[in-house]
């Protein structure tokens, strides 16, 4: 026979490792929990209740579990990241069964496959073409955004539920790009042509994040989750292609074999559609196998931070001991543009995988360290950019480095400096999550800005 | 009288806000506290000011660290920061904004007869 008091411990740690199970509650909430609960059941009994009834009632205060979950999962959306119990939230989220939406993506994965090849009914050169290949790849290069983007668009836009006036406000955006890429009169194969061509997804993923979000695009936390999605994505893209290329390669050497060539089928239909439809299939496995793949892109990065310090340490090292300064021939500023992008990149996915509560450590030291390095490196490599600029006066293509370059200076300069200032306690790390999510449009205005104005600037060389 | 739960929401962060600026507290004595002010027609779901706690926090407007209670147990305190003050000077005038106007249009319109309780007095310095 138990005394009550062994019974209500018992009661109690069973009502622990309920609330263990959900994954938006960790430890030290659960220890907050029940601290809570143990003086509401202390407090009960010098009442005048029973060890028992004081329990019941005290569980009966703290709420229906799944409702406190939810409200931790709200607050905590990185916990959840992998879970998706925001997904079956009350508020709206789709519930549609598994089979329709994988009959959805599948639908709109074909309808990419085909948009791709339906430039040829018009009588455009087939993409990879061998003679017409420069014609194809001034078509197909700069539009390639439209084979794909208004489906992830409208994958998410269903998922999501979009409103109406969301949807136009959409499709206009992706109609207004398309007719600015095709009407402009770019000089063919010309730099900004080929500017535009580079920048145009870039000012699009930001419809995609629009719709991504579900229209709660100003909600940060939804930013974020629209990084960590675009990093999954790209990382689950890149499994595919190399999964692709095993199947076409195997698909061409196979029928070689038995005298049959079906190069130009791998060529023209396996490769153009795959390529398109495997970024819809993609998104929906980011969306549909958070929990069977752990988040790699935070993974990398904690493998990648520390050596890419370390390069760069040693390339400033090597630069103040040589006293050799940066060659700045042709357009290496692209390469530090692409140095920043890395880093950045490394930021943003350390930043987006982290526990915002947790206190300072080491890896933020490492991190403030590298963002410092890179700012020095690209302080080295503009100082010499500049003077060949004055020399030579402004291309399209520098302009756009230049412009590239500064951009992502500003954000990691404050990104550096509010590092700082929580690695020394005077900041909250949420702030540095706030000025990340809050730079994202900046990114596609630029991007749109060198798609439009770019080319009426420099006289659509 | 129960009060709604869009305003029970809405209210929660001025509320938990200025019961920190009268001192350092911990969840349960925030429940409990919020329970004496209203006379027990503010009714909270306890569960639920802890994730209103963590908001808070990540937002900068409180800082929290763990501590030995008398029962030897840990501890989660809360304490106001002076970006909390700050806000809650704002939500404060917003909501004094919001009760006057109340207030106005239900003086004129007499029929029904309201009991306004006294505005809780709060300190202002802050405590972190």
């Amino acid at each position: 026979m138990l005394t009550r008091d062994e019974a209500l411990e018992a009661q109690i740690s069973h009502w622990r490792s309920w609330l263990r199970r959900r994954p938006a509650i960790r430890d030290s909430d659960v220890e907050e929990l029940e601290g809570h609960l143990r003086d509401l059941v202390t407090d009960l009994r010098a009442a005048g209740l029973a060890a028992d009834e004081a329990f019941l009632v005290a569980v009966k205060r703290l709420g229906d579990l799944d409702a406190v979950s939810r409200e931790f999962a709200r607050e905590h959306s990185e916990r959840l990241w992998k879970q998706l119990v925001m997904a079956k939230d009350a508020d709206g989220e789709p519930s549609g069964s598994p089979l329709r939406e994988g009959t959805v993506v599948i639908a709109l994965a074909a309808a990419a496959g085909a948009a791709i090849k339906l430039p040829e009914l018009f009588g455009y050169p087939h993409i990879g073409s061998g003679d017409g290949f420069f014609d194809a790849a001034t078509f197909y290069f700069p539009n390639v955004s439209f084979f794909v983007f208004p489906f992830l668009a409208g994958y998410f836009a269903w998922k999501r539920r979009l409103d109406r006036a969301g949807c136009v406000r959409l499709a206009l955006t992706f109609a207004a790009a398309a007719v600015a890429i095709n009407a402009l009169p770019f000089t063919a194969g010309g730099h900004t042509q080929t500017l535009a061509a580079l920048h145009l997804p870039i000012a699009l993923w930001l419809a995609v994040g629009i719709a991504y979000s579900g229209g709660r695009w100003f909600d940060g936390n939804r930013r974020m989750d629209f990084v960590r999605f675009s990093g999954e994505l790209f990382i689950y893209y890149v499994l595919m292609a190399l999964g692709g290329g095993v199947l076409t390669g195997f698909t061409a050497v196979s029928f070689a074999a038995i005298g049959a060539d079906v190069e130009w089928f791998a060529q023209q239909w396996m490769l153009p559609c795959g390529a398109m439809g495997a970024v819809i299939v993609g998104a929906w496995l980011v969306e549909a196998k958070q929990s069977v793949v752990e988040n790699m892109a935070p993974v990398l990065t904690r493998l990648f931070t520390p050596l890419f310090a370390v390069v760069l340490l040693a390339l400033l090292a090597t630069m103040a001991w040589t006293g050799s300064g940066i060659d700045m021939d042709r357009e290496v500023l692209i390469g530090f543009d692409l140095l920043l992008a890395v880093v950045l990149g490394l930021l943003l996915y350390a930043i987006s995988a982290r526990d915002v509560q947790a206190p300072p450590g080491a890896f933020d030291a490492l991190q403030l360290l590298l963002v410092v390095c890179a700012l020095v490196v690209d302080a080295v490599a503009l100082s010499a950019i500049a003077g060949r600029i004055s020399e030579f006066g402004l291309s399209p293509n520098r302009a756009a480095a230049l412009g590239e370059n500064l951009v992502l200076l500003v954000n990691l300069a404050w990104s550096a400096w509010l590092y700082a200032r929580f690695l020394t306690g005077r900041g909250t790390f949420s702030a540095l999550e706030r000025w990340q999510t809050a730079y994202l449009p900046v990114f596609a205005v630029w991007a749109a800005f060198v798609v439009v104005a770019f080319p009426a600037l420099f006289g659509f060389v | 009288m129960d009060i709604s739960k869009d305003l029970v929401a809405a209210s929660a962060a001025p509320l938990v806000l200025a019961i920190l600026a009268e001192g350092d507290s911990y969840g349960y004595a925030i429940i409990k506290r919020v329970g004496e002010l209203s006379g027990g027609h503010l009714q909270w779901t306890d569960g639920m000011l802890y994730p209103v706690l963590h908001r808070l926090e990540r937002l900068g407007y409180v800082e929290a660290r763990w501590a030995k209670a008398e029962s030897g147990r840990r501890r989660r305190y809360y304490c106001i920061t002076k970006a909390g003050q700050a806000h809650l000077q704002t939500q404060r005038r917003q909501w004094q904004a919001v009760d006057a106007t109340l207030r106005e249009i239900w003086m004129e319109s007499s029929s029904l007869p309201v009991e306004w309780p006294p505005l809780p007095q709060w300190r202002v310095e802050a405590t972190c």
